[in-house]
């Protein structure tokens, strides 16, 4: 299944415009039958990543599953700002349990559905970082160990932003949390910390592995598509950029998703069984500092003596995604295993 | 049918005459047995239309268990001691979710120190979880139990935890009444949601609730467990109909009718206590006990009449509430709140000590006698514990209190000083 480029752009914004498309390749959300599953009303922040990415996703997933959707949504943003009794913005069957339990409770209904011999009713989980990552980590390794009939989506703004900007094991190093000031011996997040999600799901070697970014909704749908198109368990990694946690405009959420992509700090790629089968090239390189100045959460590494050592870091972080993922055009990439990829880290491509 | 068979697994087999859909099971002891049969059943198709879900944990069985609940599935499932505590944060919500979950807890001690037998910290500790709690006497009990747990867990739309005492009457082989497929679905119904998640018709299930409202939702769970007063009777005296034997109700009067001192308890040490009440009845001694069966909800005014005659009320509780004492102690005291009579709560069979026959009886003359204290500690080694504690005080090097009392004792024989 390799990564569909799409290949038409309005020029100067890369934005992909459904215009120029045939009809069978546009957007769920251009289409007036879409099912708005998560409807107008909520109170997400002006330039929320994480609504934009949810609407895309839940759309995509219920057009893959003719509306026969059922969604578990962990404790955080997403859930908060979207059903503040009485009032809910989900038109399909949703349910809210705990923090670090969604992905244990999708595979609750998806079981259900399974002994009523209802296997056209998809099941969907979905979180934040915090919900993934940290809290909900034992949880969703145990659902893709089991190879449960999930999809579980991870939407990724890289801290605990519903209770007010903690760091969590998602956060970048270097970055501004309120749990990781820039203050003392290592302003913001701390180096050699953090887990890689996408990585860790690609150890259990599940049926189907996949980032995405809220810069291509395109291809953001076509990778629910793709996943719905599976049985088993399935994970879904989307950056989705926080305006207010990140100290970003609203207006740029979009741009820094694909800044962060362009830049090599955020891999875009599909794996199968622990396998990578499809990368996202980097479209015109850009340098990690270009990704880091729009978000005040990185301000203190710049200003009148900037943190070259710790911009130059972060800067070889993201050479050594390039490296690994083969970003740029020049590496060969399908096919690689999880180990392979580590070890090139250490050795440049082998 | 009538069989020689062991507790945990006449527990599994009523569980799949009750056909759950969805069994998550983590393992614990004492519980094990219970899901290891139930693993058996599913697998050779003797329990049809059911997913066995084997999870990471009890956290995650719970989850899962209420994912399944919530999407219109019979969920059931077992823990135990840490393992319930582990599941807490999810208890809570299964509860306020108004999730008919049905949970065999086999009562177990709860850590630090561990200890894997039997008393009833675990559930006593999530007694306000919003979950009804029945207690078994016997593993027939605790086998009917089961059933009725499923019929009133639908009917309130509550969860709902059978509690049997871990290895005393889980690992205990006797003779039971299992009963039939056709009795059990005579009895049990299609498990009808009042709410669930369906494409058809979509709902929003955990919204969040603000200052405005939460008290009101919060309250009908209370509300819920007040009809359960109501029910639990009406659903006992259907099951005697139906399977003719007397099984759960609220509470079990045992020659209590003119009883001057009633020994209060929950679960199989009844059977004991019943002995000691015929022998102390023989000699004169004006003696009953009482089961209490379902302890959430608690029966205030059937346990206000079972008691309120009395002179004297003497509570026997295998938990301990740090810092206070007695727990079924404090809930009976509430039930006789303006009535004055002598009231004593003992504490017995932590981790799984024996309660023996002797000593209930001792116990219990000495209530007559008028020279019980108000809070005792019975068969606790009260003397060792006071040199444990003047040497704790001393100045002597601080170590391990358990290893130093054993070695005091002559259980442990290495010493390193």
């Amino acid at each position: 299944m390799p990564y569909k480029e799409l290949k038409m752009y309005q020029t100067g914004t890369y934005a992909v415009g459904n215009r120029l498309l045939e009809t069978d390749e546009r957007t769920v959300q251009s289409r007036t039958d879409r099912s708005n599953s998560l409807t107008s009303g909520h109170r997400a922040c002006q330039g929320c990543g994480e609504a934009l990415g949810a609407r895309y996703v839940l759309d995509a997933a219920m057009r893959a599953s003719r509306g026969e959707l059922i969604a578990a949504n962990a404790t955080g943003c997403l859930e908060v700002f979207s059903t503040p009794f009485p009032e809910s913005s989900w038109q399909l069957p949703w349910i809210h349990s705990l923090f670090g339990n969604a992905p244990a409770v999708a595979t609750g209904v998806a079981a259900a559905l399974k002994a009523k011999g209802r296997d056209d009713i998809r099941v969907i989980g979905q979180g934040g970082d915090g919900g993934t990552v940290d809290i909900g980590l034992a949880c969703l390794s145990g659902m893709f160990e089991r190879n449960d009939d999930v999809l579980y989506v991870c939407y990724d703004n890289e801290a605990y932003m519903n209770t007010g900007v903690q760091r969590s094991g998602a956060t970048p190093p270097a970055a501004r949390t309120t749990t990781t000031k820039p203050v003392g011996a290592e302003p913001g997040n701390v180096f050699g910390q953090g887990k890689n999600a996408p990585l860790i799901a690609m150890a259990h070697e599940i049926p189907y592995v996949a980032t995405a970014t809220v810069a291509e909704l395109h291809d953001l749908e076509d990778k629910v598509e793709r996943a719905m198109e599976i049985r088993g368990a399935r994970y879904l990694h989307v950056f989705v950029p926080c305006p207010l946690g990140w100290g970003a405009a609203a207006a740029d959420t979009i741009k820094i998703a694909r800044l962060a992509k362009e830049s090599g700090v955020f891999p875009v790629f599909e794996a199968v069984e622990g396998r990578v089968v499809g990368v996202s090239k980097i479209r015109s390189q850009v340098p990690v500092e270009d990704y880091l100045r729009p978000q005040r959460r990185f301000a203190h590494l710049f200003g009148e003596q900037p943190d070259t050592e710790v911009i130059e870091r972060l800067q070889a972080h993201a050479d050594r995604n390039i490296a690994r993922f083969g970003l740029l055009d020049d590496g060969p990439t399908e096919g690689k295993g999880l180990m392979e990829m580590l070890a090139e880290s250490e050795h440049g491509p082998q | 049918m009538l069989r020689q068979i062991e507790g945990s697994r006449a527990v599994g087999d009523a569980v799949a005459r009750c056909r759950p859909e969805v069994i998550c099971a983590y393992p614990i002891s004492p519980q094990t047995h219970i899901v290891e049969h139930l693993s058996d059943l599913v697998r050779t198709g003797d329990l049809e239309r059911c997913e066995y879900v084997l999870a990471e944990s009890e956290f995650g069985a719970m989850s899962v268990a209420i994912g399944a609940s919530a999407a219109g599935g019979r969920a059931y499932t077992a823990t135990a001691s840490q393992g319930l505590l582990y599941m807490a944060e999810a208890l809570f919500n299964a509860a306020g979710l108004g999730l008919p979950i049905v949970m065999t807890v086999a009562n177990r001690a709860i850590g630090a120190p561990i200890n894997i037998w039997n008393d009833h910290s675990d559930s006593m500790s999530l007694r306000d979880s919003g979950w009804i709690q029945l207690y078994a006497e016997t593993n027939q009990e605790a086998v009917d139990l089961h059933v009725q747990a499923f019929r009133l867990a639908e009917a309130v739309s509550l969860p709902v935890m059978v509690c049997m005492d871990g290895f005393i009457l889980t690992h205990a082989v006797e003779r039971i009444d299992s009963p039939a497929q056709e009795q059990v679905d005579a009895f049990l119904p299609r498990f009808e949601p009042r709410q669930m998640l369906n494409p058809d018709e979509p709902l929003t299930i955990g919204a969040m609730v603000g200052p405005e409202a939460f008290f009101e939702v919060k309250y009908l769970a209370h509300a819920k467990q007040m009809q359960a007063l109501d029910l639990i009777p009406e659903i006992a005296s259907e099951f005697e109909r139906g399977f003719g034997r007397a099984s759960g109700g609220l509470i079990r009067g045992y020659r209590t009718d003119d009883a001057e001192t009633i020994i209060v308890a929950l679960g199989s040490i009844m059977g004991t206590i019943e002995e000691v009440i015929d022998e102390l009845r023989e000699e004169g001694h004006s003696v009953g006990a009482l089961a209490i069966k379902s302890f959430r909800p608690f029966p205030l005014d059937e346990v206000r009449l079972a008691l309120g005659a009395a002179k004297r009320v003497v509570v026997l509780e295998k938990a301990l509430a740090v810092g206070i004492g007695g727990i079924v102690s404090a809930n009976v005291r509430m039930a006789l709140s303006g009535i004055e009579l002598d009231g004593h709560t003992v504490v017995a069979g932590l981790g799984g000590r024996p309660i023996t026959g002797r000593s209930l009886r001792s116990l219990l003359l000495e209530a007559l006698d008028g020279g019980l204290k108000a809070l005792t500690f019975l068969d606790m080694d009260a003397e060792l514990v006071d040199r444990e504690l003047r040497r704790a005080g001393s100045g002597a090097p601080p170590g391990p209190h358990a290893e130093s009392m054993l070695r005091e004792i002559g259980i442990v024989a290495a010493s390193s000083h």
